[in-house]
Formats: C-alpha cells, sequence, structure tokens
C-alpha cells in the first residue's frame, strides 16, 4: 500500500512524487490534503493533492525538503512505500464559473495550485496564471499549467526567469490591465499576505489555501487553528481555503514559527 | 458465547450452593471489619521521572481479601451504579473462592474491556458509590481493583483460544467507524454473534482515545493491545488510515456489501474558551498534547514529532484529560505544573484517584480561578495569563454552583506552556458526509436510547459521538447494545 510508483525532481530539493492511493484518488476534489507519515516513528504531516489518476488508481504529491519528515519523503525511491496515507481531507475548493481567475503560486504552492486551474479552466472560466519563485531552478509545472491557462505569467525574484519581480507585481499588472473577478494564491504565508493586501486594495475577492501544522488531521488536536474573520477556525475541517482578506496572516505565520 | 446482561442470572448465580457456602463461611461483621485494601502504587518521586503505570495492581492474596469484604448483597446495588449492569457480586464472590478465572468470565458476560474499565471508570460515582459500606459509613469495597485484578490474572494465563468453541459465520458484513472503546466492544460482540466485521480507523494507530488520549503511566498500550489481539483471533479486520465520509463514503461501504455501520468515531473537536492570545505559540489543546506524546511519541528517541516544553505549564480545566495533561507535564519536564479549575474542588469532574495521584505528584491546584486572557513575550509566545477571581453562586442547570467573576479580582500569573483542556465537541466529519443522517443542533448524531439506531435504518451510532463527551465505560455499552440491537434486525 501507498507504494511510490514514480518520482521525477523537479529541483534539487522539491521532488514529484506519484503514489499509489487508489481510494484516495477516487474521492479526492481539487483543495484536499491528505496527511502522511514515513517510517514508525515517523511524523504526520499534511500535504496537498496536486493531481490524481482515478484509473491509475493514483495520487500525486509535490514535496519541498524543508526538514526531517519532508526529507524522509523526498529520500523515498519507486518501490518505496509511505507508512501510511489517509485522506482525502479538507474541504474542496468551491469551484464555479467566475469570470476571470488569476491563479498565483509561490515555490510548492504551484503543486496545490495545478488542480484549481484545471477545475477553473474546466468550470468555464479565464484562466491566468501566475508561477512565482526566487530563481528559475524553482519554477515548477509550468508545462502543467500550460493548457489549463489562458495566459502564464512568471515572475522571478533575481530576473533569471520571465520577469522580474514579486509575484504582487505579477498579479497587479494583471488587474491593472482588465477586470478580475476572484484571485486564487497559495504558497508561503507571506506571499499570501501580501497578495491578499494587494487584492483587498483591489477589493478582487481571493481566496488562499493555507498548509499549516497539523497532528492528525482530523480535527482533533486543534493544532492547525487560525484566526479568520475574528473566529478561530481549522484549517484541516473548516479549511484548508479561506477568504484571504479575513485570515490573520501575522498570527499564522507566527504559529508556524514554533 | 453468552452476551446476555440478565438480571435473573444474577440472583440464580447468588443461589447457587458455593456461594451460599461462601456467604456463611464468615459473618457481615467478620468482613465488614477489614479495613479497604490500599492499591500499591510507585512511588510519586520515582513515576515523575518516567512513564510506568503508576497503580501496581493488587497481589492475588490482596484481592482474596479484599474480595472477602463484599457481603454478598441480596439486592446488590452496586450493580445498579454500573451503566452496563455488570455481575459485581458474582464476579468478586468468585474471586473470593479463588475463581479468577471465571471472575474474568462473569465480567466479559458484560463488559467487553474489564482490564480497561478496571483502571479509567470513575467507580468512586459509580458502582463503588452504592456500596452497602457507604451506608455503614465505611469505605466501599473496592470493586475497581478486583475488576483489573480478575482481567489482568486472566490476560496473564496461557492464551486459551484452541478450546474456544468454533463461531458459526452468518456471512454478514458490518462495518465500524473508529476503534476506540465504543467500536471494538461493537466489534467482539458482532463477530461473536458470526457477523463478518471491518473496523475502519482514521488514525495509524487501532485503538481511539485508549491510545492517543489515556497516557501509558494510568492505561498501558500493551492492554490495549491484548484486546485487539483477542479481537483479531476472533476474525475482525481492522483497517487503518481509512476515513468513513472521506476515504470511503456511506454509500459505497453499502454498495461493497456491508448491511450495516456502526458510527463510533469519538469527540473529535478541541473547544477552547475565546478569550485574547489564545492563539499564541504555546497554548494548545490537552488533544494536541496528550496526541503528540502518547500516539506520536513526541520526546522519546527514534520519534519525529515534536511537542513543545515548559517549565511553568498551566492546564485548564478539571476532568480527567486535564490531570492527564498535567501529570504528563510532570512527566515532560516541567518545575511547576498546575491546574486552572473555575469552580472549586468538589465540583472537579476528574476522578479523585486521579487528582489524588496528581497532587502527590507535585501538581498544584488553583481552583475558583480562570483564565480570562494570555500575554506574549517579544518573540509572541506566551509569556504569562491573566486570571480571573471566582466564587460559587446559585446552581447552575448541571446543579453545581456556578462559578461567578469576584469583581476586580485579576491577577497575572508567568506561563510558558498552557494546555487547554476544557471538553470536546463531537468529530463533524461523518455526521456533515451522510445525506440524511439527523444530527443535533450540538453535532451529536441523534439515535434511539435503546437500540443506537439513527435516522437511517442501516446506520447506529455511539460513544461520543452520540454523547458528546462520556466514559470509557458508558461508550462501551453504547457499543453493546447497538450490535445487540443491529444483529437481531440484520437477522430477523
Amino acid at each position: 500500500m501507498f507504494t511510490v510508483l514514480s518520482k521525477e525532481h523537479f529541483s534539487e530539493k522539491v521532488v514529484k512524487l506519484v503514489v499509489e492511493a487508489p481510494r484516495i484518488a477516487k474521492a479526492r476534489r481539487p483543495g484536499h490534503f491528505v496527511i502522511v507519515r514515513v517510517g514508525d516513528g515517523g511524523e504526520r504531516i499534511p500535504l496537498t493533492i496536486a493531481d490524481a489518476d482515478i484509473q491509475a488508481g493514483t495520487i500525486t504529491l509535490v514535496v519541498q525538503d524543508v526538514g526531517v519528515s519532508t526529507h524522509k519523503i523526498c529520500a523515498l525511491n519507486p518501490g518505496e512505500c509511505f507508512t501510511d496515507v489517509v485522506g482525502p481531507l479538507g474541504q474542496a475548493t468551491h469551484i464555479e464559473r467566475f469570470g476571470t481567475v488569476v491563479c498565483c503560486g509561490g515555490g510548492v504552492g504551484v503543486a496545490p495550485l495545478l488542480p484549481i486551474i484545471k477545475a477553473m479552466k474546466e468550470a468555464g472560466n479565464r484562466v491566468i496564471t501566475v508561477l512565482a519563485a526566487r530563481t528559475r531552478d524553482l519554477i515548477i509545472l509550468e508545462n502543467e499549467v500550460r493548457p489549463y491557462s489562458d495566459e502564464v505569467i512568471i515572475m522571478t525574484d533575481d530576473g533569471s526567469y520571465g520577469r522580474k519581480g514579486l509575484v504582487t507585481d505579477g498579479v497587479e499588472s494583471v488587474i491593472n490591465r482588465e477586470h478580475v473577478d476572484m484571485a486564487v494564491t497559495i504558497g508561503p504565508a507571506i506571499m499570501m499576505k501580501f497578495v491578499s493586501l494587494l487584492t483587498a486594495r483591489y477589493n478582487v475577492p481571493t481566496m488562499c489555501s493555507l498548509n499549516t501544522i497539523m497532528v492528525d488531521g482530523t480535527g482533533m488536536c486543534g493544532a492547525c487553528r487560525v484566526t479568520v474573520d475574528g473566529h478561530t477556525r481549522f484549517v484541516c475541517i473548516d479549511g484548508p481555503e479561506f477568504d484571504a482578506h479575513k485570515v490573520d496572516f501575522d498570527e499564522m505565520m507566527l504559529r508556524l514559527r514554533y | 458465547m453468552n452476551t446476555e446482561n440478565s438480571t435473573s442470572g444474577i440472583s440464580s448465580c447468588r443461589q447457587a450452593p458455593w456461594r451460599e457456602e461462601l456467604r456463611k463461611s464468615m459473618t457481615a461483621r467478620e468482613r465488614n471489619s477489614i479495613p479497604r485494601v490500599k492499591m500499591p502504587e510507585l512511588d510519586p518521586a520515582y513515576r515523575v521521572t518516567c512513564n510506568e503505570e503508576v497503580n501496581q495492581g493488587l497481589s492475588a492474596e490482596q484481592a482474596l481479601i479484599e474480595a472477602k469484604r463484599c457481603l454478598d448483597c441480596p439486592d446488590p446495588q452496586c450493580v445498579t451504579g454500573c451503566p452496563v449492569s455488570i455481575d459485581i457480586p458474582s464476579f468478586i464472590k468468585n474471586i473470593e473462592r479463588g475463581e479468577f478465572l471465571e471472575a474474568a468470565s462473569v465480567l466479559k458476560r458484560t463488559s467487553a474491556l474489564p482490564a480497561v474499565c478496571g483502571r479509567v471508570c470513575p467507580q468512586e460515582r459509580q458502582c463503588e458509590s452504592r456500596c452497602i459500606y457507604n451506608k455503614m459509613k465505611k469505605q466501599p469495597v473496592a470493586i475497581g481493583y478486583l475488576e483489573r485484578f480478575a482481567a489482568d490474572n486472566e490476560r496473564q494465563q496461557p492464551a486459551p483460544e484452541a478450546d474456544a468453541p468454533a463461531i458459526q459465520r452468518n456471512g454478514i458484513k458490518v462495518a465500524v467507524a473508529g476503534s476506540g472503546p465504543a467500536g471494538l466492544s461493537f466489534a467482539g460482540d458482532m463477530i461473536k454473534r458470526g457477523f463478518d466485521v471491518t473496523v475502519f480507523e482514521a488514525l495509524h494507530e487501532i485503538g481511539g482515545v485508549l491510545k492517543y488520549g489515556i497516557p501509558e503511566f494510568r492505561l498501558p498500550n500493551t492492554i490495549v493491545d491484548h484486546e485487539i489481539a483477542a479481537l483479531k483471533r476472533l476474525g475482525v479486520k481492522f483497517e487503518r488510515d481509512c476515513i468513513i465520509g472521506k476515504t470511503i463514503s456511506y454509500e459505497s461501504l453499502m454498495d461493497n456489501g456491508f448491511k450495516g455501520l456502526f458510527v463510533a468515531s469519538g469527540a473529535g473537536l478541541p473547544r477552547f474558551m475565546g478569550i485574547p492570545g489564545e492563539n499564541l505559540p504555546g497554548i494548545m489543546s490537552s488533544n494536541e498534547y496528550l496526541t503528540r506524546i502518547n500516539l506520536m511519541g513526541a520526546g522519546r528517541p527514534g520519534h519525529d514529532t515534536p511537542v513543545m516544553k515548559g517549565a511553568r505549564v498551566a492546564i485548564i480545566g478539571g476532568g480527567n484529560t486535564a490531570m492527564d495533561s498535567v501529570r504528563t507535564a510532570r512527566r515532560m519536564g516541567a518545575e511547576k505544573a498546575f491546574v486552572i479549575y473555575r469552580r472549586s474542588e468538589d465540583e472537579m469532574p476528574a476522578r479523585k484517584e486521579e487528582i489524588k495521584h496528581a497532587r502527590e505528584e507535585g501538581v498544584e491546584f488553583l481552583t475558583l480561578h480562570n483564565p480570562v486572557e494570555y500575554l506574549a513575550d517579544e518573540k509572541g509566545r506566551v509569556r504569562a495569563m491573566m486570571v480571573q477571581r471566582m466564587e460559587l453562586g446559585e446552581p447552575d442547570e448541571s446543579g453545581r454552583r456556578s462559578p461567578v467573576p469576584v469583581p476586580g479580582a485579576v491577577e497575572e500569573i508567568p506561563v510558558d506552556l498552557v494546555i487547554v483542556s476544557i471538553g470536546v465537541s463531537p468529530n463533524p466529519i461523518i455526521p456533515s458526509s451522510i445525506k440524511g443522517l439527523e444530527v443535533s443542533r450540538r453535532g451529536t448524531i441523534v439515535v434511539n436510547d435503546a437500540t443506537m439506531q439513527s435516522s437511517i435504518p442501516t446506520l447506529y451510532a455511539g460513544g461520543d459521538i452520540v454523547r458528546g463527551g462520556a466514559t470509557v465505560i458508558l461508550a462501551m455499552g453504547d457499543g453493546r447494545h447497538a450490535a445487540a440491537a443491529m444483529a437481531e434486525k440484520l437477522l430477523s
């Protein structure tokens, strides 16, 4: 069970794993996540599902090696297994025909954005995708998002690929150019915070997907709690997606540090 | 197999010649002059350095003497104090005559997990509170200790499954959501009735709250694992990492030939107070704290899951989970660990034994205080809490005197870790994912009290998902009642 069927390195620290998980593949919708564990003493960590293939019975996960647990995951080779994969968890993305939707992702946040881009396109939206990273090597899934995007804007901090600048520069250029009905942002908390501040200024409704710390992922522990619109919400069961303009990103970033 | 739970069994047993003889072997005065046994315990100074079980269990000699204290009353009130009506005098008299295995089998007729209940039941509020000795101003018979003794003794015997009668299988598939006390007792009863039982568990470990919640020093995992292994030997199948309502839908369970589902998904959502600063780093639910340590092994070598440590740890709440958390904090190295509770100690819902053990372990109690705000240090982590002094006012709907703030009596207490243990709400995953399932305003599944059947005829439910927060024994009783009702329906 939960065998890694294929592995692809997007960069030195970012890998894409295709994992056998037929029930999850069948049940998942865009926006859902799984909790995974590697090894008997392994930690339970949440990962958003990047893609799924019901026929093949697989789900796709994109993981960045940033700590003990993600390092163990990134070290898995085809034929090896996750100890546990449970899901799909969380609420599925609310997809409808909004009109023009800007989907912006930073770093590995592009992975969970991919199924949303696909679904938004399939729902008849005009989809403009903004991919951002520090440098060229860290831009991932460009080829995968292209078929579902009316336009793809690449932003790099160092200008090594696409335009030089931050993700917010890319998003703002679109907003200044045409009417945008909806924005979706997934990436590091600091990025989502600034995208949210930007779109709030232009009154563009914005949805974000939060990747907080979780233990069980089923509502039991409350480690993932965030303040949304002044109320404490649990990312695992109320989210992971929320109205970005109502999320207290500063509190969330503080909680992520511990 | 004997799953009946009849009071006629009690009286017939009581008239058995061996028992009449046993009653005559000592006078009531001789019996009631024996002092209540003391549970052998690990030394507090030692036990806070480890996770070993605090209560060491009675020796056979101790159990034989304690069993003599029971007067074998003609109308035993202890039985009425037990939520599942265990035939208490019958198991105790079997201990007295030295038939320890028979004592265990009397327990197993009614309780699926006697070794667990002997350890975690609040006996002083249940069976022992009704013991005739209370009326005589004497300490009640130590029913809980004796229950544990009988169950532990049986567990230490070589497994006698070779001569267990083969169960006639009926081929009917039933599913259970959740492997805590309610789910395990349901599974045990259904497999003994010949059903094909699969238990689906969301976590990577079987046992539910018995594993993630109750700490090792109160309920060792080997006890729970023994019960699970016994169920596996009987043919119960367990599937971990599978959430009914998420991984597989209720509809697809039914499409896959399951004829019934028992939902025992437990109390999921930890409650918070909603006061300023409660989401600061350094403040967490008891569920999170205990799950990290008990289930994930935080703090033990070879386990990746971290847990925050504190030198001054405050636990908010007065229940058993609060006691488990505060005693765990001491074991994790807290110099000062204290319980903050808004009522007085008399109103504390925790078992008396847990409060006593906590106090012996150096835990302090700040009763009649309630947190009103948390303050952060310059790095954003909790550094102090503001607490409001309370006094007891008029009784509230629970019958307990309600706490009322004393105007102006607010003080600051330095803390570096806070565990909020003020209760849980039902896990919303199943109630929200099954169409047509009647759910109460509190989020619990609505069932028929006797049969545990929900608004969906093939779906039964029990334990905390129905009660919103109850005891192991009540959850277990629900499992048994649901099994009896579902079996009758499916076999008719």
